[in-house]
């Protein structure tokens, strides 16, 4: 087989590297940070600093647990065996059915724990690892032996978050990345969810040797999805309204090749055109683009306001951590990931005019979706399929609607993708108490030959 | 359906030739898969299309019967051959097959393991999401239907990217010869817990694992098995909610955009302050929640190999 390429190297690399980007998930999902691995690089979890330099070379998937040492604190990887083996116990302990013990003598006073704050602090003087404190604050709890199994379980994990927070290794891909920022940041990604996202690439067929051309104002994620779907092959083109083109910050996270980055290119939208129409006509575009930016300004203007509060609230840790990793980046890495997103060559766009996209992904909720759609569609290939994502259902309407009376596609359809994540337990399986409600609408389609 | 020849990628200059697969379009939910051959014809409620009068058109085209009435002739895709293929067995649709291929984090160059292979619904989605480089193989212990998912993958033009073995892969689980070598692992079977130990056996290391189940037994069991070697074990179901959409003529609208006259920018305008558009003075574009849709296809558990190194 031929599953042993270069491309596949690249893109399916288990271990760790200098330079590597990595998403770190900090005590199951409490925190995400991406984060760039090098000598030099830090990461603050309460009030420590923790060097990454032990996470190189080590396989995604590995966890860390923070410990603090004579040489200050340090990440020390955590054996698996150890990890898993209590929990399953605990769990299969924990049939209900079986279950004597109930919350009916808890008495909240908060005296329960003989422990003080001192007290621990002294014990980490002496270099107690983090699972020996936790074991000192269970014998010290004068309630911990009445809980229920599961409320151990519970005191445990608290316990063990704050005391010995551990740290996974993920692999920055479509997947991760979006949930990250589904979860941490939803606003920079305009509120795409994992699955509104993964639908988006299927129903725009995004295959190998494909030319799908995005419009991408969701800081590069439909572009990051798209290449890594691409491999190396075909091209990804972002194109854009106007003259600045959108952030593509997120295509950076992923860890993409030579070859992968090559492959996505950015255009802005008149150069597309051009040749097409008359050069009045151009013009005339220009006029409304920036007519329709210019009324879109207002909207944009709440959503902004809205941006800025959340970030100021979160912090600048978690997701924004990556602007202080950026600053130990060793060079060499830096100038890959520059090379992503270079603008169209002349020739390569000359193809598109002739051949036509084989799909397109529309993912710009700050423009208008039947203005967009009415200019690009005519690029793409007859028969090619196109996906358009927004928050909105009406301009979503408005556009199928038009597309319908216009008769420039067929297969039209409004879909709104539900999730629901389960929680299995031996006797205790039910739904998740908080699940997203929304994920966004796709209005999808096949172009078809003017008749 | 995934040509490596530039000649037969869609492109303005691509037209259809003797022998192309063709997904025949009648509605959105009236398609059918029709492989040109010169002589033949199509006879169906419209009337009757002779496949040589296809021949040399785009693909994309509106093409008339005798009768005058019409159809669209399209590319074939994973998603219209999803809704075009005999089923088998009962299928994974859309919503689960995207999921799937993105949750278990699918990219070219992928080696993935699937049983069984059913209809082969998901195969296809599988093969385009690890194509050029990554190869899928499925298994199925029902001879037959192996086959027909064979012509099936040589139909589309996948014979290349995806191998069916006739294989009981819960009596017998993986093959030994893709022990570590798999990236990904997918079961659609009805004791999945029993095919766990050889999946893991299976993955490479942080390597991904899905379990497709209609019923919460099987979850929870699976998931109670998943404990020994697997981490990030997580179960979800995903369902799609479809929209209509019409323009609807409503009396005693009072026209509050005199001297509109349905032209474009004015639904743009209206459109962008999130009041509803009216395309005239008293008819309004407006969309609703389809009545009926699937309430459950299955659950779908996903999991991680725990990372040993």
């Amino acid at each position: 087989m031929s599953e042993n390429n270069e491309i596949s190297k690249n893109l399916n690399d288990r271990t760790t590297w200098e330079g590597c980007s990595v998403l770190l998930d900090i005590n199951d999902g409490d925190r995400l940070v991406f984060a760039r691995l090098s000598n030099a690089a830090k990461l603050k979890i309460g009030n420590k600093n923790y060097s990454l330099q032990p996470l190189i070379g080590c396989a995604f998937g590995s966890i860390f647990q923070a410990e603090s040492g004579p040489q200050g604190p340090f990440l020390s990887h955590s054996l698996p065996s150890i990890q898993g083996n209590d929990k399953t116990e605990e769990v299969k302990e924990g049939q209900v059915n079986d279950e004597p013990r109930d919350n009916r003598a808890l008495i909240d006073n908060n005296t329960a724990q003989s422990l003080t704050g001192d007290d621990i602090e002294a014990m980490r003087r002496e270099g107690a690892r983090g699972n020996e404190i936790i074991e000192a604050l269970i014998a010290n709890s004068a309630t911990f032996e009445t809980k229920t199994s599961f409320s151990q379980e519970k005191y445990r994990l608290k316990k063990q978050k704050k005391y010995a927070p551990k740290v996974l290794i993920r692999r920055p891909v479509a997947r991760s990345i979006c949930e990250a920022y589904f979860k941490k940041y939803p606003t920079k990604i305009g509120f795409l969810r994992v699955d509104t996202l993964s639908l988006l690439l299927s129903l725009a067929n995004v295959s190998s040797s494909s030319d799908v051309l995005v419009v991408d104002m969701v800081g590069g994620l439909i572009t990051g999805a798209v290449a890594e779907r691409l491999g190396g092959t075909g091209f990804v083109c972002n194109s854009y309204l106007g003259k600045s083109p959108h952030s593509m910050d997120i295509v950076r996270i992923f860890n993409f090749s030579d070859d992968i980055c090559k492959r996505i290119l950015r255009s802005p939208i008149s150069d597309l055109l051009s040749q097409k129409e008359l050069p009045e006509q151009v013009l005339e575009h220009a006029d409304v683009c920036n007519l329709e930016s210019q009324s879109n300004e207002q909207i944009c203007a709440s959503v902004s306001i809205e941006k800025i509060s959340l970030s100021s609230e979160n912090g600048i840790s978690d997701l924004g951590a990556k602007n202080t990793e950026n600053t130990n980046v060793p060079g060499k890495r830096v100038c890959k990931a520059a090379k992503a997103g270079e603008k169209s060559p002349p020739e390569v766009i000359d193809s598109w005019k002739e051949n036509g996209f084989s799909s397109l992904i529309i993912a710009a909720p700050e423009s208008d979706t039947w203005t967009l759609v009415k200019d690009l569609l005519p690029l793409l290939s007859n028969s090619a399929p196109f996906a358009i994502y927004h928050q909105y259902l009406q301009p979503l309407a408005t556009c199928m609607h038009n597309l319908q009376i216009g008769n420039m596609a067929i297969g039209l359809q409004i879909t709104e993708p539900w999730l629901r994540e389960y929680q299995v337990l031996p006797s205790r399986t039910h739904p998740c108490m908080q699940m997203s409600a929304f994920g966004g609408y796709i209005l999808s389609g096949t172009k078809i030959c003017d008749s | 359906m995934l040509d490596s020849d530039p000649a037969k990628k869609l492109s303005f200059k691509r037209s259809i030739t003797n022998g192309d697969l063709v997904i025949v379009y009648e509605r959105h939910d009236n398609m059918k898969a029709v492989t040109i051959s010169e002589g033949s014809v199509l006879q169906n409620r419209f009337g009757v299309f002779k496949h040589s009068d296809w021949i040399g058109k785009p693909f994309g085209s509106k093409v008339f019967s005798n009768k005058g009435g019409f159809v669209y002739l399209l590319a074939p895709t994973p998603e219209l051959w999803t809704l075009v293929l005999s089923h088998r067995t009962q299928i994974l649709y859309i919503a689960d097959i995207s999921f799937v291929v993105m949750y278990l984090e699918i990219v070219p160059g992928c080696v993935v393991l699937e049983s069984g292979t059913g209809s082969g619904s998901l195969s296809t989605s599988l093969a385009r999401a690890i194509a050029p480089t990554g190869h899928v193989y499925t298994f199925d212990f029902h001879e037959q239907r192996a086959g027909s998912a064979r012509d099936d993958f040589e139909r589309t033009g996948l014979q290349n990217l995806v191998t069916v073995g006739v294989r009981d892969i819960q009596g017998e689980g993986f093959p030994d010869e893709f022990s570590g070598r798999a990236d990904a692992v997918f079961l659609d079977l009805p004791q999945p817990w029993v095919v766990i130990p050889s999946a893991a056996k299976m993955l490479k290391q942080d390597g991904t694992f899905c379990s497709f189940s209609p019923c919460i037994e099987q979850v929870q069991r699976s998931c109670e098995t998943l404990q020994t070697s697997f981490t990030d074990i997580r179960t979800f179901e995903v369902l799609l909610r479809t929209y209509e959409v019409r323009e609807v003529k409503m009396d005693g609208v009072e026209g509050n955009e005199s001297g509109s006259n349905g032209s474009l920018p004015c639904k743009r305008r209206l459109c962008s302050d999130g009041s509803n558009v009216v395309s005239s003075s008293n008819s309004s574009v407006m969309a609703r929640p389809c009545g009926e849709a699937r309430g459950h296809t299955g659950y779908l558990t996903f999991a991680r190999l725990k990372c040993l190194s």
